[in-house]
């Protein structure tokens, strides 16, 4: 299916959601949708029969130091098609619907983006951190992140010329 | 009247464990030999590749992606450079794409190598681990020749690869793949995969139905070990994929239910051959003489944009999703592994199984610790 | 006379005069004298095995194994020894210290004690007890006590784990081992070991493993159940080191894990010993063990030797060749197959005798 085409069909049955639509350089799409509506897109794009966006291939976030952003990444058997959706949400206190009630296996990806940058996911069954320990402070990812200098006891002091 | 209570006990499995592949720990909970539920704990190894990438112009980050899976580090490599030249708009030249191909397919002979003694050797069979080793000893010495370095490759560039195939390291390649498929698996075939206790031990334990693989978004062998026949390298052909001639294996319940862990080893013993013919393929393919890299701009950056590029691992989908702002660095990447999807399954295919059987979960599902905590 | 014990009694008697003042001062001696001697063999035969199992996995394995210490690394086990002595022996804070510390010494003496009625051939054989089966089968169950034992006293929970598996192993095992012993006990109609291997000739045919066909089963189930026994692959579970990284001997360190290390491989021996005499003819070239010349005498170790050696060569074969049971899987084995199987193979014994009046299916050229 081309990529135009696939544009049309997304646009027919999400037409009230997405916000915009781009070509990737690899001629995959990416949706741009409100925050507020990415359950609903989420489902209407897995459980859609001519869509059938049922493998979740990928998931992370993103800050844009002004703003956050998760970006979930789909593939559907069906269409043979990829295809990337994107919100955005405020950069203080970001919060957005865990997708975990449609892609059970979001789960982890889920709590990683929350480990590294914070950003939390309402309605996540355990949404604990997942690499770091659990009491760790600040989340790495996030542009303004701050080194710090001691962990426990443990000196973690980064060397001026690593950089 | 006293009531009767199981007591549970706790078990703490890892993260120095012989049979967690590197750094894992489990929380297992056991009343008795049987288990009620294992939760995996991760982060052991963490070492923030991804917050290096921001902090690395792009070439320089190549050596990285070889220590996000120590097992198949010129597929990683392979991952990263096929992610940033499509980014750039950058095209390998032809003979450098083969050489990439042939360096791949012997790496994941490698890997699959090790995966399968390595689940053998959980399985309390040492001796086809160290058969297995003895083949991978051959690959080592090979990718030696190709790149000097035996376990973290650093061998693909952005833009081709770093050197061309030395004198008789074709004929070295052929004659190692050759004897794979003709000889050694047969051997090893004989020696243990149809032994009747390995049987015993691996069909029927850790069933994944396809409809499970896709919700826990399995990739890989461990998909096509559920009968999901999705293979990138057919599927999706990246590199020069779509020149050869091979087949996608995946499990048919051979000697229990599809997707137990029987199927995904036997998925991985049946790539190994696969991979045998496409090397085979791309060496008489390749062209004799010609450029091995395009030259790439100094200092080197990427126009503002993000994409998302796959390639198929011996641990199944290799992600990289990268964002660039248009300088030097990555603005941010994000690797997607394997490794990490078949984490989150061990959860749920531990409860109500044996010890033993979580064993033989983690054997067939080939976790690498680093790969799940980059 | 007949044992090595009775043989240095009499001597002594002999030399010094028989005097009710010496007599058990001539006892003790007796029997103390084979049994230092045993277990200086012991510990050689098990430190030999242990090169053995290294040389020939070496060789399953494309290896080419030890071969720094002596000619061919022959030395080897004694470097490894000497190490295990010298290394610090560290017993865990929260352990049962009493018991952590008598384990390995009750696992190892068990072991040992089995040896003390095993006929090397010949006249030597420390003590020819008259209940010798039995007292092989007894002695070599209370290894289980060690092994629960150190895996309580560990305060580990894999050596727990380790230790209820080996009694729940052990325990069960003992019984296809004792009744397809009893198979043989029932047509010499004697416990004595020495009784026995008297009772067989040079030749396989008068062996007891081909009296009856259902002797020739019951070899088999004592020889595999010995290697759940004596906890060998693909019966390791009390100390599968990829699940319970070593069971019951996790936090053993030292000359302590020397002592479990030593009796391992000891009851290897002692099992392949037991088949050897019990099934396969032990020492007896067809000729009186007591009244022939020295050189008879030793001809019949070196067969008995040859037969449990080549035992021992097949269970560390077995070891480098197959992967691990489950627990569950290795229970229904005993359980459903070997036990019943062996009460068969008991009571058509039985009928057999009754039916062909003792004699062998080869009688006519067994004689």
């Amino acid at each position: 299916m081309e990529t135009k085409k696939l544009i049309e069909l997304l646009g027919e049955k999400l037409s009230s959601f997405i916000v915009k639509a781009d070509k990737m350089p690899n001629n995959d799409l990416l949706i741009l949708i409100k925050k507020e509506s990415l359950l609903s897109v989420m489902d209407t794009l897995k459980n859609d029969l001519e869509l059938k966006f049922n493998v979740l291939m990928n998931h992370l976030g993103v800050d844009y130091t002004e703003s956050f952003a998760v970006i979930y990444n789909l593939y559907s058997f069906k269409l043979k098609k990829k295809v990337t959706v994107k919100a955005y949400m405020e950069h203080e206190n970001p919060e957005v619907d865990s997708i975990e009630s449609v892609f059970k296996g979001v789960n982890w990806f889920e709590r990683e983006t929350y480990d590294l940058l914070g950003i939390r996911f309402r309605g996540h069954s355990n949404l604990k951190r997942l690499l770091l320990p659990s009491d760790w402070e600040g989340h790495p990812l996030r542009k303004d992140y701050i080194y710090p200098e001691e962990y426990n006891g443990l000196i973690l002091k980064r060397e001026e010329n690593c950089k | 009247m006293t009531e009767f209570a199981l007591e549970e006990m706790i078990l703490n499995m890892g993260p120095h464990h012989p049979s967690t592949h590197g750094v894992l720990r489990f929380i297992v909970r056991t009343d008795g030999e049987m288990m009620l539920r294992a939760t995996p704990d991760v982060g052991f190894l963490h070492r923030g590749i991804e917050k290096i990438a921001e902090l690395m112009p792009y070439e320089s980050f190549m050596p990285y992606t070889d220590r996000i899976d120590y097992l198949s580090s010129l597929n990683c490599n392979l991952g990263y450079a096929l992610t940033v030249e499509r980014l750039a708009g950058i095209e390998a030249p032809e003979k450098a794409e083969y050489l990439r191909v042939i360096g791949a397919e012997l790496t994941r002979i490698g890997s699959h190598l090790i995966a399968v003694g390595a689940l053998l050797l959980d399985l309390g069979a040492v001796t086809p681990f160290v058969h297995a080793l003895r083949e991978r000893e051959t690959y080592n010495s090979l990718m030696e020749m190709l790149c000097g370095a035996r376990l973290t490759h650093h061998y693909v560039r952005i833009g081709g690869v770093a050197f061309d195939a030395p004198d008789g390291f074709i004929e070295k390649a052929l004659s190692f793949v050759n004897h794979l498929e003709y000889e050694f698996l047969d051997e090893f075939n004989k020696l243990i995969s149809f032994n009747s206790i390995l049987i015993k031990r691996l069909a029927n334990v850790g069933i994944i139905t396809p409809e499970k693989a896709l919700e826990f978004t399995l990739v890989g062998p461990n998909l096509r070990g559920s009968g999901i026949k999705f293979d990138l390298r057919k599927d999706e052909p990246y590199s020069i994929y779509d020149r050869f001639d091979f087949e996608i294996p995946s499990g048919s319940g051979k000697f229990g239910v599809q997707g137990d862990a029987y199927d995904r080893y036997w998925v991985r013993i049946e790539e190994i051959k696969q991979s045998c013919r496409i090397v085979r393929q791309a060496i008489n393919q390749m062209p004799e003489h010609g450029e091995i890299k395009t030259k790439i701009s100094k200092p080197f950056k990427i126009p503002a944009g993000e994409i998302y590029v796959r390639t198929e691992c011996p641990r199944g989908e290799l992600g990289f999703y990268l964002i660039s702002a248009g300088g030097k660095t990555p603005y941010r990447l994000k690797i997607r592994t394997g490794s990490f999807s078949a984490m989150t399954i061990i959860e749920e295919l531990s409860e109500g199984v044996m010890v033993a059987d979580l064993v033989a979960i983690i054997g067939s599902l080939d976790v690498v610790a680093p790969e799940i905590d980059r | 006379m007949y044992s090595l014990a009775d043989i240095i009694y009499r001597r002594m008697t002999e030399t010094f005069g028989a005097s009710d003042f010496l007599e058990p001062l001539f006892t003790i001696v007796s029997y103390l004298l084979p049994c230092i001697a045993i277990l200086g063999i012991v510990s050689l035969i098990s430190g030999a095995l242990t090169l053995l199992e290294r040389k020939i996995s070496a060789d399953i394995q494309n290896r080419i194994g030890p071969n720094r210490v002596g000619p061919f690394g022959i030395f080897q086990f004694i470097v490894d020894g000497v190490k295990l002595l010298l290394k610090e022996d560290i017993i865990p804070d929260a352990a049962d210290k009493k018991l952590f510390r008598l384990a390995p010494y009750i696992v190892f003496s068990s072991t040992v004690l089995a040896v003390i009625v095993i006929p090397f051939g010949g006249p030597f054989i420390v003590a020819d007890l008259n209940i010798g089966l039995l007292f092989i089968v007894v002695v070599s169950s209370l290894v289980v006590v060690g092994f629960m034992m150190s895996g309580w006293a560990s305060n580990n929970k894999w050596a727990l784990l380790g230790g209820i598996r080996s009694a729940a192993q052990i325990i069960s095992y003992e019984i296809p081992v004792a009744l397809s012993l009893l198979t043989v006990a029932l047509i010499t109609g004697t416990f004595s070991m020495q009784e026995i291997v008297k009772q067989q000739g040079l030749y396989p045919w008068q062996w007891f493993i081909l009296h009856n066909p259902f002797t020739f089963i019951a070899f088999f189930i004592y020889f595999v159940s010995s290697l759940a026994e004596i906890n060998r692959l693909p019966f390791d579970f009390p100390e599968a080191e990829s699940e319970l990284v070593s069971g019951y001997n996790t936090e053993y360190s030292g000359m302590r894990f020397g002592f479990f290390f030593v009796a391992e491989f000891a009851n290897i021996f002692v099992s392949a010993a037991l088949a050897a005499a019990v099934f396969l003819g032990g020492g007896n070239i067809g000729i009186d063990p007591y009244n022939s010349p020295l050189g008879y005498k030793l001809l019949m170790a070196l067969v008995f030797f040859a037969k449990a050696l080549s035992l021992c060569l097949v269970t560390i074969w077995v070891r480098w060749t197959l992967p691990r049971l489950r627990i569950d899987h290795m229970m229904s084995l005993c359980w459903k197959y070997f036990i019943p199987i062996s009460v068969f193979c008991l009571v058509l014994t039985a009928a057999w005798l009754v039916a062909f009046k003792g004699n062998s299916v080869f009688w006519r050229i067994a004689g």
